[in-house]
């Protein structure tokens, strides 16, 4: 194999034209939140960044994440793997099986030594000696740790490998750990989300090629550009919720007039993730838009937090016992920033300045 | 050409081939053969290699949160399982859901069915018929000629556009990294296309990837998100609102249902104009490779699909039924609560039973993981080289019905649903069949056409047709429904589990892209008390039953050629055709707390 090739070369020859690869670049910057002025930088790097082979393995875990990264509309996967990446190993999409794919593995790790990026879905389970996740007839914990050694990058795709997710939902009983667990010298570039959105995949990887470095992260290791609000924050129904007009029930009226979808459970309020910004599919639409609460899913152990349908007073660890009613009758008291009392001052203040009936009517349930 | 159906037929002294990982699948499995002095497959073990048991992790959860942990028991037939859950659940508290929320689950659950057939035909599948590299050979004129012949409704056919195609390809293979195409099998004689159908193959392949994920646009609309898309009990979150105040930032409004019969119309045309001309005109070059029927030519199930009116199975597009031992004069009623029809059996599987042999209903099955190797194993516990099949061999339990083991999945459904008499079915068919036998001279019946590996293929295809076809019925029915001013989506009458009986049980059934689906629950005192999941892999990937009944991955490999046993091109092939789901077939674990305590949690 020849050396590696810059992205920029890649899509030259591919016939691309440098005006449409400025193009490109002021998408990606766009896609990233990033301003006007930093599109000069991104196709510097794109011009001199060699496309970096990537490892993608997988382990106990739904494909989900690779059905979410086939879906990424900007750019397009096509693209992404035809001229942004080498994807060396994916057993989701790679043509040989077998001997022939482990080989491949091989080859990738021993030639591209410190250069290659490892990108994990799914987790290992430890019982039974690794052996509830096997691959090439050996626990996936060896193959895992053998290409964490000398990969340059570790993305965890998705809540299995960022958190556990579903098989480590209590009482885990394969012992699946999230990948920092069993990969402590190297940092991990956590992507949660069941799955997560496939912009923000595509968006976290563009990131890594264009500036050659691993975004910056949260405590937790999530970058920050796409994990930093909560959906709560910038949800589109977030004036409900301050003028206090809920769903009260399912296709109530509330719910066709796109009411705030808290007191029906909605987790928006503790889940940091882009979904009510980038959206999904393209922009198209978010949970929440659809109707349905959010579930959490970008969050570590939220299959173990009460019910999807609990309000989120009801959730022990959220550090408070009332529940919203609760509050809206003592509100005076100082529960605090608690997203709880938020919701009962907000109607409260609405009680204050409406004189709807029919919305006074919904306030005394509040 | 007979295949033996029982491990006693089988013969596993020739050189034993180990393909692990099996790759181009959901999930992980090995698949191991015998090829005799000819390199014809005389033996084959099929082994589910992932175990997550997730039926434990539901027991004494909101049986209102149970879709979304089974949602996640697979991301490729995402929602299926949700699907079929919220119907185990509304089964058992006796939830009637309103018509449009009947209708707007049939939308999502065909926009899956449809976006999992083309992205497995195309980027699953086709590498075992298709040589990207061969494409490089083609003439793009004459490229633009086979897709005009082939498809004359395509634009996209031009000389000049395949050419582009080719010197994508041309540079991306020059670059030196090949990247998903490394070390695949491009000069195996195996691969029999001319270059310009490999580069109208490789052409077909990108605008797959640009297709499918604007079909999964219908899960964003109803569901909220795709993959895993948002279920309800007791119907559909989505509330509809076309003509009142905050209709704009309602989830079903007239912008939203557009944009919904756009992608439909979109699906509809690349399935008419690109996948099953592609099927016909790959399956008429490899006519000679007419492997792989196995268990299709003699059992097959399915649970029944697509119900027209709701409550009324006689109305299902694809209806249910079983068909054993080949004929196809009789199909056989399906009872999924009759205790004696759907067991499974452990034997061979890392799991043990605490009465020892027998089968056992999933409402009252019992599943305590055993990892256990047998004698003849070679390798270690955790270096396996070769398994021994007459032992534990599998995460895959093995379901059968009525003691026998049965084929799913869309040629299965097919098969039933042409002795059923469905007419539209019996044209599809018999269109398919008449091209076929046209293009490539021969004058075949519809059982050799169908029951082989590129009659499941090509059943799948089918099956996306159906789909789209029927969701425009769907989305006519919706607006038809909403203009007679109903606008419900939800029955909440039953919401509250302090309305719901102490116990109860239900059954949920669906047809998923691969196959009879069926989830079983257990609710008491508000709280799942058990859960089973019987999905279609765990029926086509099972291992051998007490009786030595083989499955249906493990008989359509048997008697098949290999042009190079060392390079698994015909045992990829033939084992894509059912589009294998790991997850899915091997996630299943019990339900009765004594269980629990016998996992190892170390």
């Amino acid at each position: 194999m020849s050396q590696i090739e810059t992205f920029y070369e890649v899509m030259r020859r591919q016939g691309i034209t440098r005006r449409s690869f400025l193009k490109y670049c002021s998408l990606t910057a766009a896609a990233l939140g990033l301003g006007p002025t930093f599109v000069p930088q991104i196709a510097n790097a794109m011009e001199t960044k060699p496309r970096t082979p990537v490892l993608w393995l997988h382990g106990l875990e739904c494909t989900c994440c690779s059905e979410s990264f086939i879906r990424s509309a900007h750019p397009l996967v096509k693209d992404v793997v035809l001229s942004m990446i080498s994807l060396d190993y994916d057993d989701t999409l790679m043509a040989s099986a077998g001997h022939q794919a482990e080989a491949i593995l091989e080859e990738t790790i021993q030639k591209y030594k410190g250069e290659y990026i490892l990108a994990v879905e799914g987790n290992p389970p430890l019982n039974e000696d690794g052996m509830f996740c096997i691959i090439g007839g050996k626990p996936f914990l060896d193959q895992l740790k053998h290409a964490a050694k000398d990969a340059k990058a570790i993305i965890a795709w998705g809540s299995c490998a960022s958190w556990g997710c579903v098989q480590a939902a209590r009482p885990n009983p394969t012992q699946a750990v999230p990948i920092h667990k069993v990969i402590k010298d190297k940092p991990i570039i956590k992507v949660p989300g069941c799955p997560p959105i496939a912009e923000v995949m595509t968006g976290v990887i563009t990131y890594m090629l264009t500036f050659g470095k691993v975004p910056e992260l949260d405590r937790q290791g999530r970058p920050k550009m796409f994990y930093g609000q909560r959906i709560h924050d910038k949800c589109y129904r977030r004036p409900h919720f301050d003028a206090g007009q809920f769903v009260e029930q399912w296709d109530d009226e509330g719910a066709r007039k796109g009411y705030c979808l808290y007191k029906v459970g909605c987790k928006g309020p503790t889940s940091y993730n882009a979904c009510s910004t980038i959206r999904w599919n393209e922009g198209v639409s978010f949970p929440i838009q659809a109707g349905h609460g959010c579930i959490g899913c970008s969050e570590d152990g939220f299959w173990d937090k009460g019910s999807f349908y609990d309000r989120l007073t009801n959730i022990p660890q959220f550090g408070i016992e009332k529940n919203a009613d609760e509050i809206g009758t003592a509100v005076a008291g100082g529960v605090g920033a608690a997203i709880a009392a938020h919701a009962a001052v907000s109607a409260i203040k609405r009680m204050t300045t409406s004189d709807d009936k029919t919305e006074a009517k919904q306030e005394e349930h509040s | 050409m007979t295949v033996p159906l029982n491990a006693s037929g089988l013969d596993n002294s020739g050189r034993r081939i180990v393909v692990d990982p099996v790759t181009r699948i959901e999930g992980h499995m090995r698949c191991e053969v015998n090829v005799d002095s000819n390199n014809i497959i005389r033996n084959a073990v099929s082994t589910g290699t992932m175990w997550r048991g997730l039926e434990v992790i539901l027991k004494g959860r909101d049986p209102r949160d149970a879709w979304a942990f089974v949602e996640r028991i697979c991301g490729v037939c995402t929602g299926c399982h949700a699907l079929t859950s919220v119907r185990a659940v509304e089964d058992a508290l006796g939830i009637e859901i309103p018509y449009n929320a009947h209708l707007i689950r049939h939308l999502m659950d065909k926009t899956l069915n449809i976006h999992d057939h083309i992205v497995h035909f195309y980027h699953l599948h086709a590498l075992d018929w298709v040589n990207p590299v061969n494409a490089l050979k083609a003439d793009p004129k004459a490229t633009s000629e086979l897709q005009q012949a082939v498809s004359p409704a395509h634009p996209k056919s031009s000389p000049g556009y395949f050419r582009d195609v080719q010197n994508r390809l041309k540079k991306f293979v020059e670059s030196g990294q090949l990247g998903i195409f490394a070390n695949g099998y491009w000069d195996n004689p195996a691969y029999k296309l001319p270059p310009e159908a490999d580069l109208m193959a490789v052409a077909h392949y990108l605008e797959a990837l640009d297709l499918q994920k604007e079909v999964v646009k219908i899960h964003t609309i109803f569901g909220g998100k795709n993959p895993h898309p948002n279920y309800l009990v007791g119907g559909v979150a989505c509330a509809i609102n076309l003509d009142d105040v905050g209709a704009a930032g309602a989830p079903v409004n007239m912008t939203s249902l557009n944009f919904v019969l756009a992608r439909i119309r979109e699906a509809q045309e690349f399935t008419k104009n690109v996948y099953i001309p592609d099927v016909l005109a790959i399956g008429g070059i490899y006519k000679d490779w007419l492997y792989g029927g196995g268990l299709s030519a003699s059992n097959v199930l399915s649970y029944g699909t697509h119900t027209v009116i709701p409550g009324d199975k006689s109305t299902d597009l694809l209806p249910a039924g079983a068909i054993i031992n080949g004929n196809w004069n009789e199909i056989l009623p399906v009872d999924v609560r009759d205790p004696n029809e759907v067991q499974e059996f452990v034997d061979h599987s890392w799991y043990e039973y605490a009465e020892g042999k027998k089968g056992l209903h999933p409402w009252d099955g019992d599943t305590s993981p055993k990892f256990e190797l047998g004698p003849k194993t070679k390798g270690t516990k955790t270096n396996i080289k070769e398994l021994d099949e007459a032992h534990k061999y599998s995460w895959i339990k093995a379901p059968r019905w009525k003691g026998h083991a049965m084929e799913v999945g869309p040629l299965a459904r097919y098969i039933i649903a042409y002795n059923s008499g469905r007419e539209y079915v019996i044209e599809q068919v018999d269109r398919s069949l008449s091209a076929f036998n046209q293009a490539t001279g021969l004058d075949l019946g519809v059982k050799p056409f169908l029951t082989s590996t590129i009659g499941r293929t090509l059943a799948r295809a089918l099956d996306c047709e159906l789909c789209v076809d029927s969701m425009v019925d769907d989305w006519n029915a919706l607006i038809n429904n909403i203009k007679n001013g109903d606008s419900s989506t939800a029955n909440v009458e039953k919401w509250d589990p302090s309305t719901w009986p102490k116990e109860a049980k239900g059954v949920g059934t669906n047809e998923a892209p691969r196959g009879a689906l069926g989830h079983w629950i257990k609710i008491k005192d508000g709280k799942i008390e058990n859960y089973q999941a019987v999905v279609p892999t765990t029926w086509n990937g099972s291992p051998r039953d007490s009786d030595g009944n083989i499955g249906a991955f493990e008989a359509s490999l048997l008697n098949t050629p290999m042009e190079r046993p060392e390079e698994p091109v015909e045992i990829l092939r033939t084992l894509h055709s059912f589009d294998p789901c790991l997850a899915c077939s091997t996630h299943v674990m019990s339900e009765d707390g004594q269980e629990m305590s016998r996992v190892k949690i170390r």
